[in-house]
């Protein structure tokens, strides 16, 4: 596996632009209100961790759900306790679910395979429950934990004395809300991504790859595999937990639902999509998910009448009963429906889907073997 | 280059998109004394109407998008006007909405607060509403409330029965027309008293969330004053589905009423198994053994089937009632749709309604000034009886219907059958109640 | 001590419906190697085959009745009714046991056609493709449900011989009457039965031997020259049957929606995982046991002692386990250790 510097400070730095301008070339595709925008570098940063885990060290795991969770909760209590100031909230997130990932990384594997998934699967939705039904004085159960204007906000009335309105999430002043709060998520994600791809480029992230495509060989020339995994487990929880974090930055309100076990396996989704043990494959299923999420769930019969309205009405109106099935309250078909053929067609994501074509393109005579989990990714992703 | 090939793949995906889009890049306009979304000179203006399209409250969704477009079918002067001729007072004139012609957008709350807020604030952000309004969930209700708070644009309130919508959590920017748990345990708790007497032991199940806590604690204090007293009160998670485990120990438990305080599939699912384990039939205390259900929806009622014969309840408001407005709605409705409104389907079209005549008399879309308006806003004629929005918590106070399960169900939408029409003045509590605080006018 | 009684009772008949999920699981997961995600969402149709089979058999014509006095005055009545009078009612007073009957077939069929045009490019795939792709077919059969039956919770009548409930006291010798539902009782019966049919299927016929063995070692079967490929198909629609007829018995206890798959689904491959992925008898103790627990966690004395323990109980119980017994209850000792 070639390493190249330039290859990759080239990948850096085009993603950079592409991610900083994305209000500009998202504009077209209806995707450029700031609220997506930020969904859209927030998941980016849950998925690239959670490809850390799943597609580096190999350990499909359903509990990261709680990880984000555990860090939106710590994110608001720093709110409420401490600082509207978003440093300390991003800070607390991210270490406090690194911690929780540390406590049930440790315990969850001492197994692999899909008996891990399974424990993990466990422990998110003892997570979920916990926090819906029995923590509700942390959590306040479904209705999320909200900011009030009478909330100690200790270092906050130390300075300013006690506030008047509910006061707005800010970075010393600036609020984080609207394209400000997207630009801040835009930068974290870029060194998320820096992170991450220096990761897979140093000897621990060989390391990770030598865990995924045989632990037991590895465990027989004498390696001990279990901290590498556990400090992946534990990488990828900061990951989630940052992720959280940014939610609560930006949302400053904090649901019970982001701890579901389908929400665990909403970024499973987006990983797999994008394409597993690529770089930049998380972050595309994560923004394709939560485009189809956004976007497809809003159009009604209105709009698709609109939309085929060339058509000669009765042709119009067939097309329109089939095309509602699949979007507005019957979206989920759709991603059903791409999940299965993704699977069956395209196992390596998008991203193969994309080496496949440029491969084409290229005119390249490559062996055609399918780049399924791209255990050796081949080029820069 | 490869970041060109991936920038065609997401455009080619997106073509759709780029077609129906509404203008994506909403640019704020740099001059003061200006709101979010100000239409300006524009032709038209758009409502929002947020409604869980999926999850377990997807069929009320459904119906109160219904009703959300007939009331803008009504605003534009189409159809037949329904109750806009029996609002009194009204500035209504039925060409839109002072002169800009009523549009709309839909979103899906999925009955879950982050789904909610993220579609609330793409149709602010990105489609420009005016004012949203819709949701099924008080949860959600709660949360879609203070995010209008946080963007400064009108959330009027769905179907939300929480105290905690016009108390603890009040907003400024919010609205609230449907009852809530503290008016129906005023108006029941006599009606009970008087039905199955005044020494009786209730048992409560109450599902694990705002609104479960608030009606168990209104029916509870209500009960409690004219002399019963609550054996237990048990939390159950939402959406249990099997409830078996939490009625077995209601049966010794020395109780003789099981108050199911449930809504939706709980509600359905919890009172067909309190039946089944033959509940109804029971005598305790050389008593009856009763089952209430303070909260009724003719959804969940048709859900239940049988279950909810001779079952006491409280509802906003029925298809049934007499009165002109009521009878106007329903053939308005019934001529559209083919089947009679629920309650959820009245409550947002009169949302609808009453908040374009908050703008025509205010003369202005702008929020503070339609909010002054809106608040004390007395009105009739909207299937309630004489109703006052009150100004101190944004709680509409009218009349409130007692229910109970048809013996003889009178065709697939007659299982309901109204016991009373509990006024209004018996249902009134103090403005400060629960604490909160509205906020200020301008954010 | 009737309390306990009660709940363990609710227990066994909650149990019965998760036993006969994870056993359907453990034959797709010990047979065929597959994680099959979509198990639960097989269960939800079972249920929905239930209210299709209730729904044709009561069409209705509608008949004017001036008593009907607003709204479309009419009422409906059956065509069974107008035709066959009594007995029509009777058919559709037993139209759930009935659609037992009907649902076999048209699972096996389902089963059929999902294992030929979806599972059997999977077998060789590792378990994360699996899970997405049984997931996103669950996903899709899901929808396909909501889309047509809508989203509201559909009720569905208990016969009227067995809608009320028994009393347990007297059968116990319990000085109190102890009232249970009648109809709780016989789905735990036909859960035990179903179970019993599948074990003698397994045990007494040649096929079911060659299945046995087929769980047991795989390449040992193939290199017997006997072709265990064919024989999944079956294996795979026996699994369907039995999740489906489960959700159709299972309507009158819970009203269907589309919804109830994926809530079933979590719990049952945490069965599966405490009774030892790959043993029949582990997932159908592992079931009832589970259910047991459920209920008794939720009593109000227990959770006076640990608030919230009914919740966790059940993961609780599976990461201990997970993690003292990897291989389950009665699972073999070496299999998937790691």
């Amino acid at each position: 596996m070639t390493q190249n510097p330039s290859r990759d400070l080239l990948l850096l730095a085009g993603f950079s632009f592409a991610v900083l301008a994305m209000p500009l070339w998202m504009a077209p595709l209806g995707a450029a209100y700031p609220d997506l925008l930020q969904k859209f570098a927030i998941y980016g940063i849950f998925a690239i961790g959670f490809n850390i885990l799943f597609g580096l060290t190999g350990y499909l795991s359903f509990g990261h759900a709680a990880f984000l969770g555990v860090g939106s909760y710590t994110a608001v209590w720093c709110f409420k306790l401490l600082t509207m100031n978003v440093i300390p909230a991003v800070l607390c997130g991210t270490a406090v679910a690194g911690l929780f990932a540390l406590a049930i990384g440790y315990i969850s594997l001492r197994r692999s395979g899909i008996y891990f998934s399974i424990l993990t699967l466990a422990f998110a939705q003892m997570s979920y429950n916990m926090a819906y039904s029995v923590l509700t004085p942390i959590t306040n159960g479904e209705t999320g934990l909200q900011i009030t204007r009478t909330d100690p906000r200790l270092i906050d009335t130390a300075i300013w004395g006690p506030s008047t309105i509910i006061p707005h999430t800010n970075l010393f002043g600036i609020p984080m809300s609207g394209y400000t709060g997207f630009y801040f998520c835009a930068v974290l994600l870029i060194a998320a991504f820096y992170i991450a791809m220096r990761i897979a480029r140093s000897p621990f992230g060989t390391m990770l790859r030598a865990i995924r495509s045989n632990q037991t060989r590895l465990n027989y020339t004498g390696v001990n595999s279990r901290p590498y995994a556990l400090a992946a487990f534990v990488i990828s929880g900061l990951y989630a937990g940052l992720a959280g974090a940014l939610l609560a930055v930006t949302d400053p309100l904090a649901g019970a639902e982001r701890m579901q076990w389908t929400a665990s396996g909403e970024v499973v989704l987006m990983t797999i999509l994008g394409g597993v043990g690529t770089l930049l494959g998380p972050v595309l299923g994560a923004a394709m998910i939560k485009y189809l999420e956004n976007i497809f769930s809003a159009f009604n019969n209105q709009t698709l009448h609109a939309f085929f309205s060339f058509l000669p009405d009765p042709l119009e109106d067939a097309v329109v009963a089939v095309t509602h099935l699949f979007v507005g309250e019957g979206w989920q078909l759709t991603l059903g429906v791409m999940f299965m053929v993704l699977v069956v067609f395209l196992p390596g994501g998008v991203m193969e889907g994309v080496d496949r074509l440029g491969r084409r393109l290229r005119r390249t005579r490559e062996p055609s073997t399918p780049v399924r989990h791209a255990a050796t990714p081949s080029g820069t992703t | 280059m490869k970041d060109t090939v991936r920038r065609d793949v997401l455009k080619g995906m997106g073509a759709i998109g780029a077609g129906i889009a509404a203008p994506a890049f909403f640019i704020r306009n740099a001059w003061a004394a200006d709101f979010r979304n100000n239409p300006g000179n524009a032709k038209s203006i758009t409502l929002g109407f947020n409604v869980p399209q999926s999850g377990p409250y997807a069929d009320e969704g459904n119906d109160e998008l219904k009703a959300f477009k007939l009331a803008v079918k009504h605003l534009n002067g189409e159809g037949d006007g329904g109750m806009m001729k029996t609002l009194k007072p009204s500035s209504l004139k039925g060409n839109g909405i002072l002169g800009k012609k009523v549009q709309y957008v839909t979103g899906d709350t999925q009955t879950k607060a982050d789904a909610a807020r993220a579609s609330a604030k793409r149709m602010i952000e990105k489609d420009g509403v005016i004012m949203f309004s819709g949701g099924s969930s008080s949860a959600v209700a709660v949360a879609t409330q203070s995010l209008a708070q946080e963007m400064g644009v009108m959330f009027m309130v769905g179907l939300s029965h929480s105290n905690d919508t016009t108390m603890k959590d009040r907003r400024r920017y919010g609205f609230r027309h449907f009852f809530n748990a503290y008016m129906s345990g005023q108006a029941l708790a006599p009606i009970l008293a008087q039905e199955m007497g005044k020494d009786r032991n209730a048992y409560h199940l109450t599902a694990d969330y705002t609104w479960g806590w608030t009606q168990e604690e209104s029916l509870k204090n209500a009960t409690e004053k004219l002399g019963w007293k609550t054996t237990k009160a048990v939390r159950t998670p939402l959406g249990a589905g099997d409830f078996s485990q939490y009625i077995t120990p209601v049966l010794n438990s020395g109780a003789d009423v099981l108050i199911l305080n449930h809504y939706g599939k709980d509600m359905v699912n919890s009172l067909r198994q309190a039946v089944q384990f033959g509940m109804r039939d029971k005598m305790v205390n050389g008593k009856r053994f009763e089952i209430v259900v303070p909260l009724y929806s003719r959804l969940m009622a048709q859900g239940a089937g049988d279950a909810v014969k001779g079952i006491l309840g409280t509802a906003n408001w029925h298809w049934t009632l007499q009165d002109e407005a009521t009878k106007v709605f329903t053939k308005s409705f019934g001529q559209e749709y083919g089947e009679p409104p629920s309650q959820a389907a009245h409550t947002c079209y009169v949302q609808a309604l009453l908040y374009a005549n908050a703008v025509e008399k205010a003369g202005t879309f702008y929020p503070p000034e339609v909010i002054k308006t809106l608040e004390g806003f007395k009105f009739d004629g909207m299937g309630n009886g004489p109703t006052e929005y009150r100004a101190g918590d944004h709680q509409c106070l009218k009349d409130v219907l007692v229910m109970r399960g048809a013996a003889k169900p009178n065709g697939r939408f007659g299982l309901l059958e109204v016991v009373k029409v509990v006024p209004r003045k018996q249902v009134e509590y103090d403005a400060k109640m629960g604490g909160g605080e509205l906020g200020p006018y301008t954010v | 001590m009737d309390a306990i009684l009660l709940q363990l009772l609710n227990g066994l008949d909650k149990g019965g419906a998760y036993a006969l999920i994870a056993l359907g699981l453990t034959l797709i997961f010990g047979t065929l190697g597959v994680v099959n995600f979509a198990h639960g969402a097989l269960f939800m149709l079972g249920g929905f085959c239930a209210v299709t089979i209730h729904k044709l058999l009561t069409v209705s014509r509608q008949v004017k009745d001036a008593s009907v006095t607003f709204f479309d005055s009419y009422k409906e009545v059956p065509y069974l009714q107008i035709w066959f009078g009594d007995t029509g009612m009777r058919i559709i007073d037993y139209a759930v046991p009935l659609s037992v009957l009907l649902a076999i077939p048209l699972m096996l069929l389902l089963g059929i056609v999902v294992e030929r045009g979806l599972i059997r490019h999977f077998y060789g795939r590792p378990h994360a493709d699996q899970i997405l792709v049984t997931f996103g077919l669950a996903i899709v059969l899901q929808e396909i449900i909501k889309a047509y039956f809508g989203a509201n919770p559909i009720p569905m009548p208990t016969p009227a011989a067995l809608s009320g409930s028994a009393d347990i006291g007297s059968w116990f010798g319990l000085a109190q009457p102890l009232d249970y539902p009648w109809w709780r009782l016989v789905y735990f019966l036909f859960s035990l039965a179903v179970i019993a049919a599948v074990f003698a299927f397994l045990r007494f016929t040649t096929f079911g031997m060659v299945v046995r063995a087929g769980m047991r070692d795989r390449e040992t079967v193939g290199l017997f020259g006997i072709n265990i490929e064919r024989r999944f198909t079956i294996v795979f629609g026996i699994a369907v049957v039995v999740a489906g007829v489960a959700g159709a018995m299972y309507t009158p206890i819970l009203a269907p929606d589309y919804h109830m798959g994926m809530e079933f689904l979590v719990l049952s491959f945490v069965v599966v995982v405490v009774g030892g992925m790959g043993s029949l008898g582990g997932a159908v103790l592992a079931g009832f046991l589970l259910g047991i627990l459920q209920s008794l966690a939720s009593m109000n004395e227990v959770k006076n002692i640990v608030p919230g323990i009914d919740q966790v109980i059940i993961y609780l119980v599976a990461v201990v386990i997970l993690l003292v017994r990897p291989r389950g209850l009665l699972g073999r000792k070496g299999l998937m250790e790691t």
